[in-house]
Parts: structure tokens; C-alpha cells; sequence
């Protein structure tokens, strides 16, 4: 058990939004970006009339396949193989790790170029490769500019969120010629310009590449087809031109039928970059004789899946399609970003993931389950309607009652943090969005609208309060919106700002 | 033991407690929402998908079969495009008025000999009208994937109506898994730059999509036919 903040180890939820919330640039490109999107993908979203359908048969889908997934799993392998793949079991991000080095040194080959995927960040593959001295080129234009700046990925679906236009262009200008073909002179910071240096200083790394490492979005048991949902071309490039493919992807991946993508492929799109569809999407089952890699490896990943999938309450986790919604939804996101999950996979979504298939025992993950408001609005837009409050709850009273829980595929109690470090870091963490009345302000917005996930009684810090105290429940319309509604824009009373805006308050 | 029984091991494990039918199948999903939004006639699925289409930045074009070659000739002379990749099986008459050298596309060219050509001309296997999609498969008259990737411009016909479906569950329902599939909404785009989208990055800056109305019958079949 970690008693002590190490240096190692990246620091826990509170110290790490406190550090967030310092730097003005970034709360100001977080705010700029996620609010950019919220309108489009609410627009997206109702387009579709039966959205609530779609969602619905989303869970069902995801939820049946969990259900059965060893028997899914087995149709997959069975599938790929048969249509000339080969399939790879990793149980945890080590063996993975060492599949995927042996798999590339077996070519030959000293680099790689790198398709964006959740799964090889979460197994640090980049850093595993590098150390058998293969250099992994990502080509995703985000990933790219986290690469070139030595930066950490704090988005799902734009892993650069934090920096904006101008620190960009400083970036491709300081650093592309370390890494290829440096950045055409005079290069401004507008988008479609930073857009073709991309472009070209990645042009020929795909053109002279021989090996692709991709995840996948949807693995397909019945046909063994796999998926990947793009914006840029760097993924077909990589799924196309190289001679050997590797995938890397995480065992929920699967959906029992071809004719389920038809449910995800409208929820997706709509939900991540909120457009009608994806500008490529690429489908792939096996290897073809006259297009494509020669060879594909498909290495399935468990890495602490099966512990979640052991948790009733927290296995919904695993229906995740990372579309990205929760985060861009997210109060607390929004003020701490994403740098502070210390995973990655920040957000909502990564406050109930990282504690499952880590453990609550660092004083990290421990203060993850912290790390929010419970306001609901992650649940409200998840397009599989995963439960992302009720999931907190159930975690915050794992972090500080303890009980059973599934590591590494084996049932053990897990002790109460309490009086070690992470316990200390989950107060500060629940002290942290309490402190913060931007954050609660929009949580209390958003609390009226999902009352129902609301808990009678505040689990672990909190609950001392709550014990005495009935906790007060949420009325139908918030005391501010009340306030805004009546009173326009004369402001919150007191406040002298625009609730909404929540500016100088984080 | 291998991971992989020590996977299904974990799986089976975590699922103890967990009811479950023996066969899968036994417990079907609902599947409440809807076949197609909206009750579209040919037409006005047409109209949808140019609409979808140019909203994301791709050149819609009509004519009838007649029109083709010349149209396709002045997309490419207007380019300014000398060569064209014409993928195996595409109609001899569609480049019959083009000025651009005709290169087929072979298994030995290598990404470099693709990145020198100018555009390609490519069929599609169907066209999603709601999300603005085009979709190709290998067949005839489509090429490896890589050959509508490389090159800066694509040229894509899709025959109307035959070609046009509503929405994405009827597309799935018509194409075949086996086959290595690409769908095309719009030029290459990115939202990595403050999550706005900017079009153009790796693929085909220029996307051109010409809309086919099968007029009366021309002196040669459509492909796949
Ligand atoms: S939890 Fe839901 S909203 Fe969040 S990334 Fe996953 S699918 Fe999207």
C-alpha cells in the first residue's frame, strides 16, 4: 500500500487542479473548446428523433455482450482467424507490451507509425517500445502535437485540448525538425496551415512505413471485422499502406453483430465531434489478398477489464464507446483538466474507469472517485447511458468502507483507506469541488434535471455530515436557475456576475 | 496456463453471480429506434445526400449518363490533374473525354508512385443520404483503399437512385463485412485545433462527388452490372 505522494507517481486529483486552475491559458483554451462543442453535438444529437432509442439499444447491446463476452470473445478469435488474422491474448499492459515488441522487432523494423488509440496509451506502449529502441511515430494531428511537445494526452478525442492555436505553431516550429520534416517557414497560427504542416511533416513517414500499430472502435464477433472511426486520413494511411498492422484493443471493444454498428455508428459520431458522420471510417476483417497489409495481428488486451466486469454496479463502465461527451460536459473537467486524472483517461469517464482497472490503492486513483459534483450531466449526454454518478457513489464507499472487489481476477476485501495517504487525498478532493463555487454552481444547474441519481446520504467524506443532517433534496428548479429565469440578467444575488458564466470562480 | 485461458478464467469468474442464458441469441435486444428518418422517395434521398455532402465540404455535381465523360473531363482539366488512377473495372466511357493520362492501379506500386499522381476516378458500392456518406468496397470500378487516400482529388460517381440509400442501418444491411470498406463523409477534416473543424489533412483535399441520373439506357451497362 502506498502511504506517501511519491515522485513517481503522478499527484493526486486535488494538487493537480489546484495546478490546473493556476494557469489561466489552459482553463481559458478548456473553456473555449468544450463549450464549442456542447451546442454542435446538442444540435447533432437533435437531428435524430429517436436518439433516446438509439441510446437505449446501446446499453442493451453493450450490457449483452458483457454479459456473454467470453463466448463473444471466442466467436471473434474463431472469426479473425479464419479470415487470416492472428489473435493475441494480453492479460495486463506488460504482456501486451512485450507482443507488441517482439511482433514488431520479428519485421525487422526499427520504427512505426501510430494510429490515435486509448488502449496503447493506457499500456504506455510508446515508452515499451522506445525502450527495445522503436521509435513510434502517432500521426493523429493532437497526438502529434502532445508528441512534439513532450506533453500528456487531456482529452479523449482531442488530446491537445489544453493548448491553443498559438502554442501549436511554437510547437511545430521548435520541435517538427527533431522528429522529420520540420515546419515550412513562416508558418502562421491558422488552423488549415497547421493543419498542411501536418500534413506534410507526416506525409513521409507514411509513405516509407512498413509497420502500423491502430486500436479499434467496435470489434465485430460475428464477422471479425474491426473498425476505426477517423477524422484525418492518418488512420486509413496506417490501416492501408504499411505491410504488417498490429491492433491493440481492450476486450469490451466487441459487439456481438455486424448489424450493431448500425446502432453505433449514429451514436458516435453525433456524440463526439457532433457531426452527422466521421469523415473516414475504415472496416477491415482479416487480411485481403490485394489490399492492405499482408499481416495483421489483433492483440486483445484485459489490463484490469475483468475486474470491472466483476463489479455489478461498476462493469456499465465498460460499455464506453469514448466518444468524449462526459468530458466536454464536465464542471470539473472543465476547471481541473485533463492532466489531473493522472491516467489516460480523463473526465467523468475516467473517474469511474482508472479507480476499476487500477485499483483505489494510490492516493490517485483513490481521489478520482472525488473528483466531481455528482451533477449528472456526464450521465445525461452519454450516448450509452452509463450511470456515471451512481458509479462514483458506489466507488467513494470502496475507498472509504472497503469490501470485495475483483484484482487481477482474483475476490479479495479491500481494507478502508482510511488514515493512509489516500484516504487524505480523496478529502482533499472532495474539498476541492466543494471550494470551488464554479464548479458546484454548475453542478446545482444540472443536479435538478437527474435528481433521481441522487443519493440519500454523501458516502465517505461527507458522510459524517450527512449523518446528522438529511441531505437536502434537490428541488425541481435550482435556486439560481429560479433566480436567472426571473431575474434575466441581473445575476446571481450577491454575486454580481452571470451565474452562467461561472468566470473568476474556479 | 496461456493469458487466454487465464482471460476466460477472469471473464467466467466475474460473471458467477451474473444470470445468463446458455445461447447468446436467447436474449435479443430491443431495438426500438428507427429504420430510416424520414419517409424519403428517391429523389428527395438525392437531394438529402448532395445536401449532407456539400455541408461538409464536398463538390456535388449532377448531370445524366450521357453528360459523365464530359464532366469528368473538365473536373480533371479544371484541376489541372495529368495523371488519373482509373481502378479496374471502371467504365472505358467515363475517361473517354479526359485529357489526363489514364495509369491503372497495380498491386507493385509502391505509397511513392501514388503520392506523384494527380487524382483518381472512382464508383462507389452506395451512398448514405441522411449522414452524407459515400462507401466503398473493392468492387469494380473502386480499387484497393489506398488509391482513393494518396492522391490530392477524387473523383467519386455514384449512380442515382440505384446507389442511394436513406440511412446507416439499410447500408449495413447491403454491404458485405468480408470486403475491406471505406466510408467517405466529406474531404479529410480535423477538430484537434480547439475542437474546431478545419477540412484537409491527410487524405484527398478535393472531394468531388458526381450524382448519376440513370437517364435513358446508354449504349453501355453500369458497373456491376
Ligand atoms: S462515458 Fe459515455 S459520454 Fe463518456 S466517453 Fe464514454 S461513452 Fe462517451
Amino acid at each position: 500500500m502506498v502511504t506517501e505522494e511519491t515522485s513517481q507517481e503522478p499527484p493526486a486529483f486535488p494538487a493537480a487542479a489546484a495546478r490546473a486552475v493556476r494557469n489561466p491559458v489552459l482553463r481559458a483554451n478548456l473553456r473555449h473548446a468544450t463549450h464549442t462543442i456542447r451546442a454542435k453535438r446538442a444540435a447533432a444529437v437533435a437531428e435524430l428523433s429517436d436518439w433516446a432509442e438509439l441510446r437505449a439499444a446501446g446499453a442493451a447491446i453493450k450490457d449483452h455482450t458483457l454479459r456473454h463476452l467470453d463466448r463473444y470473445l471466442e466467436r471473434l478469435e474463431t472469426a479473425v482467424t479464419a479470415a487470416g488474422g492472428q489473435v493475441h491474448w494480453a492479460a495486463d499492459a506488460a504482456e501486451a507490451g512485450r507482443i507488441v515488441t517482439d511482433l514488431v522487432r520479428a519485421t525487422g523494423e526499427r520504427e512505426v507509425v501510430k494510429v490515435k488509440s486509448m488502449a496503447t496509451q493506457e499500456i504506455e506502449l510508446n515508452e515499451v517500445l522506445a525502450e527495445a529502441g522503436i521509435t513510434a511515430y502517432e500521426t493523429d494531428l493532437a497526438e502529434l502535437i502532445v508528441q512534439l511537445g513532450e506533453d500528456r494526452p487531456s482529452h479523449i478525442l482531442v488530446p491537445a485540448i489544453h493548448r491553443n492555436r498559438g502554442e501549436i505553431r511554437d510547437i511545430f516550429r521548435e520541435r517538427m525538425g527533431r522528429w522529420g520534416r520540420p515546419a515550412p517557414d513562416g508558418l502562421t497560427d491558422s488552423p488549415a496551415e497547421l493543419a498542411e504542416a501536418a500534413r506534410l511533416h507526416l506525409r513521409e513517414k507514411f509513405l516509407r512505413a512498413k509497420v502500423a500499430i491502430s486500436g479499434a472502435n467496435f470489434m465485430v464477433a460475428e464477422t471479425g471485422t474491426l473498425v476505426v472511426v477517423e477524422s484525418e486520413g492518418n488512420g486509413r494511411m496506417c490501416l492501408t499502406l504499411p505491410e504488417t498492422l498490429i491492433s491493440v484493443v481492450g476486450i469490451e471493444k466487441t459487439v456481438p453483430d455486424w448489424r450493431d454498428l448500425e446502432v453505433f455508428l449514429q451514436l458516435l459520431p453525433r456524440s463526439s465531434t457532433a457531426e452527422r458522420m466521421n469523415p473516414y471510417t475504415s472496416m477491415w476483417t482479416g487480411t485481403s489478398d490485394r489490399d492492405g497489409p499482408r499481416t495483421f495481428h489483433l492483440v486483445l488486451l484485459d489490463n484490469g477489464r475483468t475486474d470491472a466486469l466483476a463489479d455489478p454496479v461498476g462493469r456499465q463502465a465498460l460499455r464506453c464507446i469514448r466518444c468524449s461527451a462526459c468530458l466536454n460536459v464536465c464542471p470539473v473537467y472543465e476547471r481541473a483538466g485533463g492532466h489531473a486524472y493522472g491516467s489516460a483517461y480523463p473526465g467523468p469517464i475516467g473517474a469511474v474507469l482508472t479507480p476499476q482497472l487500477r485499483g483505489t490503492g494510490t492516493p490517485v486513483d483513490a481521489s478520482l472517485p472525488y473528483a466531481s459534483s455528482l451533477c449528472g450531466a456526464c450521465y445525461e449526454v452519454c450516448p450509452v447511458a452509463i450511470d456515471i454518478p451512481r458509479i462514483l457513489v458506489h466507488l467513494r464507499e470502496r475507498v472509504v468502507e472497503g469490501g470485495p472487489a475483483s484484482v487481477r481476477g482474483s475476490r479479495v476485501v479491500i481494507k478502508p483507506a482510511r488514515g493512509h495517504a489516500a484516504e487524505r487525498a480523496a478529502m482533499r478532493a472532495a474539498r476541492w469541488a466543494l471550494d470551488h463555487p464554479g464548479v458546484l454552481r454548475a453542478g446545482q444547474r444540472l443536479a435538478a434535471r437527474t435528481r433521481r441519481l441522487h443519493p440519500d446520504r454523501l458516502p465517505g467524506p461527507g458522510r459524517a455530515w450527512t449523518d446528522s443532517r438529511a441531505l437536502p433534496a434537490v428541488p425541481a428548479e435550482s435556486f439560481r436557475d429560479w433566480w436567472q429565469r426571473t431575474r434575466g440578467e441581473a445575476g446571481a444575488p450577491g454575486s454580481g456576475r452571470t451565474p452562467d458564466t461561472g468566470r473568476g470562480t474556479a | 496456463m496461456s493469458s487466454r485461458a487465464l482471460i476466460m478464467g477472469r471473464i467466467r469468474r466475474a460473471l458467477a453471480d451474473t444470470p445468463r442464458a446458455a445461447d447468446p441469441a436467447a436474449e435479443p435486444v430491443a431495438r426500438d429506434y428507427r429504420r430510416t428518418h424520414g419517409d424519403l422517395d428517391s429523389a428527395e434521398a438525392a437531394r438529402l445526400l448532395a445536401e449532407n455532402l456539400a455541408d461538409y465540404r464536398a463538390v456535388v455535381h449532377r448531370c445524366d449518363r450521357a453528360g459523365l465523360p464530359e464532366l469528368i473531363g473538365s473536373l480533371l482539366a479544371e484541376r489541372g490533374a495529368r495523371t488519373v488512377i482509373v481502378p479496374e473495372g471502371l467504365p472505358e466511357s467515363w475517361l473517354s473525354a479526359t485529357g489526363a493520362e489514364p495509369v491503372p492501379d497495380l498491386a507493385e506500386d509502391t505509397p511513392r508512385v501514388l503520392d506523384a499522381r494527380d487524382s483518381v476516378v472512382t464508383g462507389c458500392a452506395l451512398a448514405i443520404a441522411e449522414t452524407g456518406t459515400l462507401v466503398l468496397d473493392g468492387g469494380p470500378g473502386q480499387g484497393r483503399r489506398r488509391i482513393t487516400l494518396v492522391p490530392d482529388h477524387h473523383i467519386c460517381v455514384v449512380r442515382v437512385p440505384e446507389q442511394v440509400v436513406c440511412s446507416v442501418p439499410q447500408a449495413l444491411a447491403r454491404l458485405d463485412p468480408t470486403r475491406p470498406l471505406t466510408w467517405i463523409s466529406g474531404p479529410s477534416a480535423t477538430s484537434d485545433i480547439e475542437l474546431d473543424r478545419v477540412e484537409g489533412v491527410h487524405g484527398p483535399r478535393r472531394l468531388e462527388v458526381i450524382l448519376v441520373q440513370d437517364g435513358p439506357p446508354a449504349k453501355e451497362p453500369p458497373p456491376g452490372e
